[in-house]
């Protein structure tokens, strides 16, 4: 049984552009990647090369400092440069920049103590933060935390197939062309976490990936196809959907007993435990009427955008923008000297007719109400935007904006093409002003308080 | 790189969604533009060519109203989002086919520049204008008390207002029936289904209203929430309290179909901008509306309350707004539950 979450709307796929292309090799491998320190949700990795090192494919190029995952070079060659470079972010990153040798030498394989099926939770941990295996689907969370924090915490293991944003296909690509490695990588990740049962989640418009994962489920694994509305694969509408649990404001879905992967981060967990190699290439859908011939490509982690684009013939007609990610969420990129990173799933060239333009004048809000029907997270997105172009930011808080998950429903929806998000977001930033100003507030009375105290002694 | 040039451009950035629902302000006014037009040729129909010309006068005044506004306050032009036309219309349809022209357009002026201008125009009124506008003409009752009876002369003089002469043919409106307790002589529900009785334009032909209103929901203009709450309060309170002895069913059908209900309960009650955005909210709203007309249709000095009713929930859309948000996403649903048992 499904269970529905709220609102969510229902944009224009536009996969067919992509989703009937084989994931294809790049015709030829890049000449340098770039490799940004910063590709999951933490502070930057520490470069544990120099230039002038030689690398293997494989081999360790970052350390995590704090929360964080692994860097591995994805080609073989030399360092030429360890310094900031533009990120898919938008601010320059500090990166490792490899001359590709063209000899893909590997590393050694990341080492296995045990046969995959009788790995112990602990072992599979290692393995996957050796690995340095994150959240592909966009968020980039570090599996391994993720992993280790869920420990005896969950009942529900469900593998995230969703891929609600329109245009990409690299998901749709790996389930029908790998499915193995999704459920068998599934797998490892669920006996780490002691259970029984896994739950991939599809939606019904990728019916063609729900058989084949189907014809290589074995009886433990249950392939679910899903309601076909946006956002479905946001984690939160994800779990509400599959279990009919909600997950509390603030919480991670450990608080309601489940562990959610992307199906492309279970296949990387497959490469790892199996092949004992790390999390080095994925698959990207270069698609959008702004290329010359979209394709789901296999790439190099570190692929230059524009040798992607490229790639895929470069660019035609009227290229306006380009997204790192999808239509809904994805990221503006200004140019395409920006790399391809770990949770990068689409590049999305859009040409000025594809993308809706910047609304010019003022823009009234009519209060239809839209937004609130369309927002999965139960909120009233209209009264954000009034607060905040009021310059009432403390009201925001408890109008309880930060619950928002910015899938964009909202603005979507919006007749009046009022820039929702970007209000949120602002509006996000000035809450998070307000609270650090409380609690200094507070630290500063506390130590006022402390300093009487003792005088009095 | 063949075509560096190409691949080194800059391109646009924005905060995502990157997309958006072809929806816009002006598509949803004509909407609803469209779903009114049926009832409105049926007026045309049994009310004859001055519908025609007056829903002229008031739309272009409205219209003309709102142009000048903004132009006279050097603000940017607004007459494009059909708001303003939609007002017109409204309003038209809330008037008899007697009214004098003059009056029509005082109606509109002031629904557009007082009710809605003066407040910061579209979106920032508190109450809907057509309805204001029309309560405000309360004030020229002796102008437009006169209701013409289905089936005038199609060509009757659309020139000299007719009202306030003696010989003019005026029917009783089913409400004033209602509202002595009485159900309205020789017409029959079937009649009123159609539009065959005596009222303003637009409220007459109550089939083609529903038939707007299916159409506003179908194009998701609209949630059916606020009228079918609306509709079923008025239907569940005249159902238990039929006045005069009538028959409970009779009653409540002749309460359905008379008057304003189905015009305000479609049209005027599901306003955006004069309606709440949350779903209790709105529940709560419809319900208000409901409840108040009939209280006002059965103790109103007024034959009719819809509009009454209507305006007074339209001042408390604020505060439903804010005291029924939607519920949290991840929180309980019975919280007081969850204490007791925490406490045991």
């Amino acid at each position: 049984m499904n269970h529905r979450f709220f609102g969510g709307v229902h944009p224009k796929g536009h996969k067919e552009y992509t989703q009937a292309l084989a994931v294809t090799p790049l015709p030829q491998p890049p000449g340098l990647v770039v490799l940004p320190m910063s590709q999951h949700v933490g502070p930057p990795c520490a470069p544990t090369v120099s230039v002038g090192d030689s690398v293997k494919v494989g081999q360790t190029v970052g350390e995590p400092t704090g929360l964080g995952a692994p860097i591995h070079s994805s080609v073989s060659g030399k360092v030429v440069a360890v310094e900031p470079r533009p990120h898919a972010g938008g601010t320059p990153v500090m990166s490792v920049v490899v001359e590709n040798d063209g000899e893909n030498t590997p590393a050694d394989p990341i080492p296995r103590p045990a046969p995959p099926e009788q790995l112990t939770p602990e072992q599979v941990i290692d393995i996957v933060r050796a690995a340095g295996i994150t959240g592909m689907g966009g968020a980039g969370f570090p599996t391994h935390v993720k992993l280790s924090s869920a420990l005896g915490k969950v009942d529900t293991v469900i593998l995230n197939g969703a891929e609600c944003e329109p245009y990409l296909t690299a998901d749709h690509r790996l389930m029908l062309e790998q499915p193995e490695k999704v459920i068998e990588g599934g797998r490892v990740l669920m006996r780490a976490l002691g259970l029984e049962k896994l739950v991939i989640g599809v939606e019904a418009n990728k019916l063609d990936a729900v058989e084949a994962l189907k014809a290589k489920a074995p009886a433990d694994v249950e392939v679910r196809p899903l309601r076909v509305r946006y956002p479905q694969g946001a984690e939160k509408q994800l779990i509400q959907n599959i279990t009919g649990r909600q997950v509390p404001p603030g919480g991670l879905p450990a608080n309601v007993g489940c562990a959610v992967f992307n199906v492309a981060t279970a296949a990387a967990v497959y490469d790892a435990v199996f092949d004992g190699k790390p999390l080095t290439h994925r698959i990207v859908t270069v698609t959008g009427k702004g290329v010359v011939h979209p394709a789901n490509f296999f790439v190099p982690l570190g692929t230059p955008m524009e040798y992607l684009v490229e790639a895929a013939g470069g660019l035609k007609g009227n290229p306006g923008r380009v997204l790192c990610g999808g239509p809904m969420m994805g990221i503006a990129q200004y140019d395409l000297t920006a790399s391809i990173i770990k949770g990068n799933n689409g590049l999305l060239v859009m040409s000025t007719r594809e993308y809706s333009p910047t609304p010019k004048g003022v823009l009234t809000c009519i209060h239809c109400g839209r937004c609130v029907s369309a927002c999965p997270m139960h909120l009233v997105p209209l009264s954000f935007n009034q607060r905040f172009s009021a310059g009432r930011f403390d009201e925001l808080e408890g109008l309880r904006i930060m619950d928002c998950i910015e899938c964009g429903s909202c603005a979507y929806s919006c007749p009046a093409h009022i820039p929702l998000v970007q209000a949120i977001r602002a509006g996000k930033n000035e809450v998070r002003k307000l609270q650090a100003a409380a609690k200094e507030r507070a630290a500063a009375a506390a130590a006022q308080e402390a300093e009487k105290e003792a005088t009095a002694k | 790189m063949s075509n560096e040039l190409e691949t080194k451009r800059r391109f646009s950035v924005a905060s995502s969604p990157h997309i958006s629902s072809s929806d816009s302000t002006p598509n949803l006014m004509l909407d609803v533009i469209i779903a009114l037009l049926p009832a409105w040729l049926v007026a045309i129909y049994f009310f004859g060519f001055r519908v025609v010309t007056l829903t002229a006068v008031t739309i272009a005044a409205a219209v003309g109203a709102e142009y000048l506004y903004r132009r006279l306050t050097r603000q940017h032009q607004t007459v494009g989002d059909l708001s303003a036309a939609v007002t017109g219309l409204l309003l038209a349809m809330c008037l008899p086919v007697e009214t004098p022209y003059w009056v029509a357009v005082i109606g509109s002026v002031f629904a557009i520049v007082v009710v809605k201008q003066l407040f910061g125009g579209l979106g920032k009124n508190f109450m809907n204008p057509a309805l204001a506008g029309r309560v405000f003409l309360f004030s020229f009752t002796a102008f437009i008390n006169k209701y013409a009876a289905p089936g005038r002369t199609f060509w009757a003089p659309i020139f000299g207002s007719a009202a306030g002469k003696p010989d003019v043919v005026s029917a009783a409106t089913p409400m004033s029936y209602l509202h002595q307790g009485l159900l309205p002589e020789g017409v029959s529900l079937r009649q009123l289904l159609v539009g065959q009785q005596a009222g303003c334009l637009g409220e007459v032909a109550s089939l083609m209203l529903i038939l707007g209103g299916v159409y506003l929901v179908l194009r998701k203009v609209i949630s059916p929430r606020i009228p079918l709450c609306y509709l079923g309060t008025v239907a569940v309170l005249t159902f238990l309290f039929p006045m005069g002895g009538i028959p409970r069913t009779d009653w409540m059908l002749y309460n359905l179909l008379s008057g304003g209900l189905m015009l305000g309960a479609i049209f005027m009650a599901t306003d955006y901008v004069t309606s709440p955005v949350t779903p209790t909210g709105r529940t709560v709203y419809a319900v208000g509306c409901g409840a108040l007309t009939v209280f006002l249709r059965y103790f109103g000095s007024y034959p009719e309350g819809v509009s009454f009713a209507i305006l007074v929930m339209n001042t408390l859309v604020w505060s439903l707004d804010k005291a029924f948000p939607p519920h949290r996403f991840g929180t309980p649903w019975f919280k007081k539950k969850e204490k007791k048992e925490a406490s045991k």
